[in-house]
């Protein structure tokens, strides 16, 4: 069985440590605050200038002052800090960031990313995505493995506009988790129910069969 | 001592000086702290032409894309747009021009240019449409492009304090682009909830120094919330 959004969330969530810093994108990142195991700590990057999100506000606490990078109304956690958008992209591009988790139209063997803008469709922008793909060493890309006409989103080579070129290293799909390295993906995990072959037919670049490969445990 | 002091206390005073073809560098990220009522002074004196520098355009009822319906914007620099119907049709018919820049990007042009940088080299955007017709350079084996820095003839930003003087203190988010967009403009104007006296503010804790801001005006706020996202109180 395809793993579910939260399931996506919650593999992603397993590779979280004490102390990191994390910027979630929008979408099934957002989800991952959601399962951060209880015991460890990890402060969110909004990148619109907040380290330290918190949960959403309760209605006496909404403020119209305080949102995050989706434009959605939040609270700060304890020791949370405010800052400029220069500042902010200062922590992002200068690699302060332990771990991004970001969406995607497209990877490819090359650790090329596509997703913001499909030509001929309305273009709304990359947002901070060209500045976090270029700025983090440690990425995390969460997207389907195929269209929902089943065509691979791991390609040989992207097809779309690229946000960032030769930057991606795993990237957890709702079948596999996959490791980007000299040319391509490696298979490191597959979801349960979910067999090598399904996956090898959903990858249109050159797949290698981890020698590790493991079912993927899902709490 | 009235050589510092930055108040005025008429929109169109704050906005005076603003002809047509000019740009306009403005703070704000959403709706989040914009100065949303110095747009609203752009879009009564009809000014045409312009060329806006903001992370956002609003949407269709507030915000800067109040300026698209009497085709007031000639082209936007932005990372992140069409939120709004009317913004997606002149886009899509070619009336505005657009020119997407990456958020970190459009930041640190706003602060470059206000810190009299022409230029800098950044790895993002390289390989990718962003960096095209670009100058590409190598530093220590990793590719960078390079991106020229901003100024505008006008910056207007949103602050939560002011002192007369033009010392600025935002509130949470809704600082994000108006301290950049404070330092870029060759007129920079600041609305703000409340003006005090200089001294009120602690000087420690002053975001923008009011040697970047010409004129201060002190304004009423709607605030207006683009995703409203609650949960239950307990």
């Amino acid at each position: 069985m395809a793993l579910t959004r939260e399931q996506m969330a919650q593999r992603v969530a397993q590779e979280l440590a004490d102390g990191y810093y994390v910027n979630l994108g929008i979408g099934i990142p957002t989800l991952v605050a959601n399962y951060v195991p209880d015991d460890i700590d990890v402060m969110l990057q909004s990148e619109n200038g907040l380290l330290g999100m918190g949960e959403f506000p309760t209605e006496e606490e909404l403020d119209a002052d305080l949102i995050n990078a989706g434009k959605q109304t939040v609270t700060m956690a304890t020791g949370a800090s405010i800052f400029s958008s220069a500042e902010s992209f200062a922590m992002i591009r200068g690699g302060h960031v332990d771990l991004t988790v970001l969406g995607a139209f497209e990877v490819d063997v090359n650790g090329n990313i596509a997703s913001y803008m499909i030509p001929g469709k309305l273009i709304k922008g990359m947002g901070g995505a060209m500045d976090l793909v270029a700025g983090a060493d440690n990425i995390i890309v969460t997207m389907t493995h195929a269209s929902k006409h089943g065509e691979s989103k791991l390609l040989s080579n992207c097809s779309l506009p690229l946000t960032g070129k030769n930057c991606i290293k795993k990237v957890l799909t709702d079948l596999a988790y996959l490791e980007i390295k000299e040319g391509k993906f490696h298979l490191l995990e597959y979801a349960p129910g979910v067999s090598i072959e399904q996956i090898q037919s959903l990858t249109e670049g050159e797949l290698v069969i981890s020698d590790n490969v493991r079912e993927m445990k899902i709490a | 001592m009235s050589g510092f002091n930055k108040v005025v206390t008429s929109y169109q005073a704050a906005m005076a000086g603003l002809t047509d073809n000019m740009t306009v560098i403005a703070g704000g990220f959403g709706l989040c702290g914009i100065p949303e009522n110095l747009i609203e002074e752009i879009k009564r004196k009809g000014t045409k032409g312009l060329t806006i520098v903001s992370n956002n355009c609003g949407v269709d009822d507030f915000g800067l894309g109040r300026l698209l319906s009497d085709h007031q914007i000639a082209k936007i620099v932005a990372s992140y747009v069409g939120e709004n119907a009317e913004f997606e049709r002149q886009m899509m018919s070619g009336e505005l021009e657009v020119e997407l820049t990456p958020q970190g990007t459009l930041a640190e042009k706003m602060r470059a240019g206000g810190a009299g940088i022409p230029a800098f080299y950044t790895a993002t955007g390289y390989g990718t449409p962003v960096g095209e017709g670009k100058e590409q350079r190598s530093f220590n084996g990793r590719d960078y492009i390079l991106e020229e820095s901003i100024r505008g003839d006008f910056a207007i930003v949103k602050a939560w304090k002011a002192d007369t003087y033009g010392n600025l203190v935002y509130r949470k988010t809704a600082r994000n682009f108006n301290p950049m967009a404070a330092t870029a403009g060759k007129i920079t104007v600041a609305e703000v909830e409340e003006i005090v006296e200089p001294g009120m503010l602690d000087p420690d804790q002053i975001h923008t120094p009011g040697i970047y801001v010409d004129r201060v005006i002190q304004g009423t706020f709607e605030k207006r919330i683009e995703q409203r996202t609650v949960r239950a109180s307990l």
